[in-house]
């Protein structure tokens, strides 16, 4: 087993675009459920708008990829808005089911083969990359050092990730602390009482969906930015890897998301390299290789179990809340 | 103990109505009128109320069976639930239709028989979250502390102010959830006064609360009239609604049935049959000696033996108090 390759492929993971998209997502996850108590099992019709947004105001439409970032945006805005208007007003449990077939109605629509001029179908969008990269300040050639060396594009990809990424972490860190957060929060507790104090209710919830779907869209371009647009990357499971992320660093936390989405591309990135490598030294002798790939994911899921059940406050969460967990 | 200081006196609002105390009587300075207010769930009439006005700056008890309708009609006035018809009016302006948070911006605001503290947030949070026409709620404005900051720190010392008053400000960085239940209908009362209403509605406040805190509890909305509000509280501990009420209205299968001063309507028979039982007569405060009153001879019966619970022996308690 090359230790060192696995190590270096891990390490390089942490600032990959996955991660940053990730974390984008979570983020906004953060806003929905960990602050304003929105149960979105829907952030992968998030990304996945965003992610098409990007890809075919460029493709189609031959806009910048600057502009393509802010179609994505108001894209996932209008999404907002069809899905809040009709649902904020029910109760909590009922968004979650609309959201989760929202998701999939978004993605269907994303692979039918009536659009394919536009979306490409199950063939997914690609070659979207010249306006971006034709951007790049960077000249040619690679930089860094051990595991993180990339060339001036994989850096341009990630620049621009990491300071959408600081963003909206500024921007989550401020709102949570003024009053504005303050109303988010009290509608998580009880929503009743604070309209019984006079705030508009729906009016916060749709904003903090508002919000939060902008994270989640851009973190759809920065995931799909250095790729290609596949529409099988945007099922119900990339919602509960998200949600794992989240869950795992803390969901009503702001660096809480960030280090989710670390740790948990590390940990996949590090079980991609390992299992298979204890496949072929055959240290798991009654496994496949493929069947080693789907191990991790399996792990995933129990490793969210545990997490719910053991540490639902997140390792950023503060333990003082937890001892009141309704 | 608090017993050896005797509360203040306050005088009773008398003469709010005019004419006869009959239900549905007009008031001399109404600031809340409702006129067939109907709500029904499935073939149940959880509230058919024809007329009803509210006197200004008097404390009022809506008291009545349970499943009288009192809550619900509280919930129709409020704006958390829709009547199947009716109108009514709030300070001369009309209240039908018009959702809860605005209703709670106009200063009508309510608590809720069951509290509603926010858990997870601090008592302090909980308080300034009250406060209203609040700069930095609005998302933009809320990005730029320095556009909110002075407001903020005028509501903190507001709430503290508030929260001492309370005897709640030594938790005010507590989880609300951390408090006990009757601190919490402490704490959503003062949350409630955030906003300086005019009309506090209070759902049952003293359901659940222990007696000394019922009577700080007392205290408090009797100073809420002091400051020139309006109070409208649902309660079924009698002994309060007769000290503190200067008006009560009986609800009854969604009816209002009675309505007058607390001393005249506690002795309609039909109020008595159906609601408070044979017993009510005996005042606790007139047998404790702490408020003059006639002494009926089911009272004297109760006087003495409570007076000889006075004495019984309690020597390690008497050492405290030396």
């Amino acid at each position: 087993m090359d230790w060192l390759q696995i190590l270096s492929n891990t390490a390089s993971s942490i600032i990959g675009p996955a991660t940053i998209g990730y974390a984008l997502a979570a983020i906004g996850l953060a806003v929905h459920f960990g602050f304003a108590g929105l149960l979105n099992m829907g952030i992968a019709a998030y990304m996945a708008i965003g992610a098409y947004s990007y890809a075919i105001s460029i493709l189609t439409f031959g806009l910048p990829w600057w502009a393509g970032i802010l179609v994505a945006m108001g894209g996932s805005v209008v999404f907002s808005l069809i899905l809040g208007i009709p649902t904020l007003r029910l109760r909590g449990d009922y968004l979650a089911i609309v959201t989760i077939a929202a998701a999939e109605i978004v993605r269907l629509l994303f692979l039918t083969t009536t659009f394919d001029k536009y979306t490409g179908s199950a063939d997914g969008l690609s070659g979207y990359h010249s306006s971006f990269r034709d951007a790049n300040p960077i000249p040619p050639g690679t930089y860094g050092f051990g595991p993180w060396t990339y060339n001036e594009t994989g850096w341009w990809v990630r620049i621009v990730g990491l300071v959408i990424l600081a963003l909206a972490v500024l921007i989550v860190y401020v709102s949570m602390r003024s009053p504005w957060g303050r109303v988010l929060r009290g509608i998580r507790e009880d929503e009743d009482a604070v309209r019984a104090l006079g705030k508009n209710v729906f009016s916060y919830k749709l904003q903090a969906l508002v919000l939060g779907g902008v994270f989640g869209s851009l973190g759809g371009v920065v995931y799909a930015m250095p790729s290609n647009v596949n529409p099988g990357v945007y099922g119900t499971s990339l919602t509960f890897f998200v949600w794992t992320a989240l869950l795992l660093g803390g969901a009503a936390t702001v660096f809480g998301p960030l280090l989710g989405a670390l740790i948990y591309w590390g940990v996949m990135t590090l079980l991609s390299n390992i299992l298979p490598a204890l496949v072929t030294s055959g240290i798991l002798p009654f496994m496949s290789t493929t069947q080693a790939q789907t191990l991790r994911f399996i792990l995933v899921g129990v490793s969210l179990m545990l997490l719910v059940i053991y540490r639902p406050q997140g390792i950023l969460g503060n333990k003082k809340e937890l001892t009141f967990v309704k | 103990m608090s017993s050896d200081v005797a509360p203040r006196q306050r005088v009773k609002s008398t003469g709010l109505h005019i004419g006869d105390a009959v239900p549905g009587v007009a008031k001399v300075d109404p600031i809340l009128i409702a006129d067939s207010v109907t709500r029904s769930f499935g073939g149940l009439k959880a509230v058919d109320v024809e007329h009803l006005e509210i006197p200004r700056n008097a404390i009022t008890a809506l008291i009545g069976p349970n499943g009288a309708g009192k809550t619900t009609l509280f919930n129709l006035l409020t704006g958390f639930d829709k009547p199947d018809h009716g109108t009514w009016t709030f300070e001369g302006r009309s209240l039908a239709g018009v959702p809860a948070f605005k209703v709670a911006q106009r200063g009508q605001v309510r608590t809720f028989q069951l509290t509603k503290s926010l858990g997870l947030l601090t008592v302090l949070e909980n308080m300034k979250l009250g406060a209203k026409g609040q700069r930095g709620e609005n998302f933009w404005a809320g990005l730029f502390p320095h556009v909110w900051r002075k407001q903020e720190d005028a509501f903190e010392v507001k709430a503290i102010e508030l929260l001492t008053r309370f005897k709640l400000d030594t938790k005010k960085d507590d989880f609300a959830a951390s408090l006990s239940g009757g601190q919490r209908k402490l704490l959503e009362m003062a949350r409630a006064l955030m906003s300086d209403p005019t009309l506090v509605m209070l759902d049952e406040p003293m359901a659940g609360v222990n007696p000394a805190l019922t009577q700080s509890l007392l205290e408090h909305i009797l100073d809420l009239k002091d400051q020139g509000m309006t109070v409208l509280f649902v309660e079924h501990d009698m002994h309060m609604v007769r000290h503190i009420a200067d008006w009560v209205v009986v609800m009854a299968e969604g009816r209002v049935v009675a309505e007058g001063p607390p001393h005249v309507v506690m002795k309609d028979p039909a109020v008595v049959d159906a609601y408070l039982g044979a017993h009510q007569d005996v005042d606790l405060g007139v047998v404790t000696g702490r408020y003059a009153g006639e002494l009926t001879g089911e009272a004297s019966e109760l006087a003495s033996e409570i007076q000889g619970l006075d004495h019984s022996p309690d020597p390690a308690g008497k050492e405290q108090t030396t």
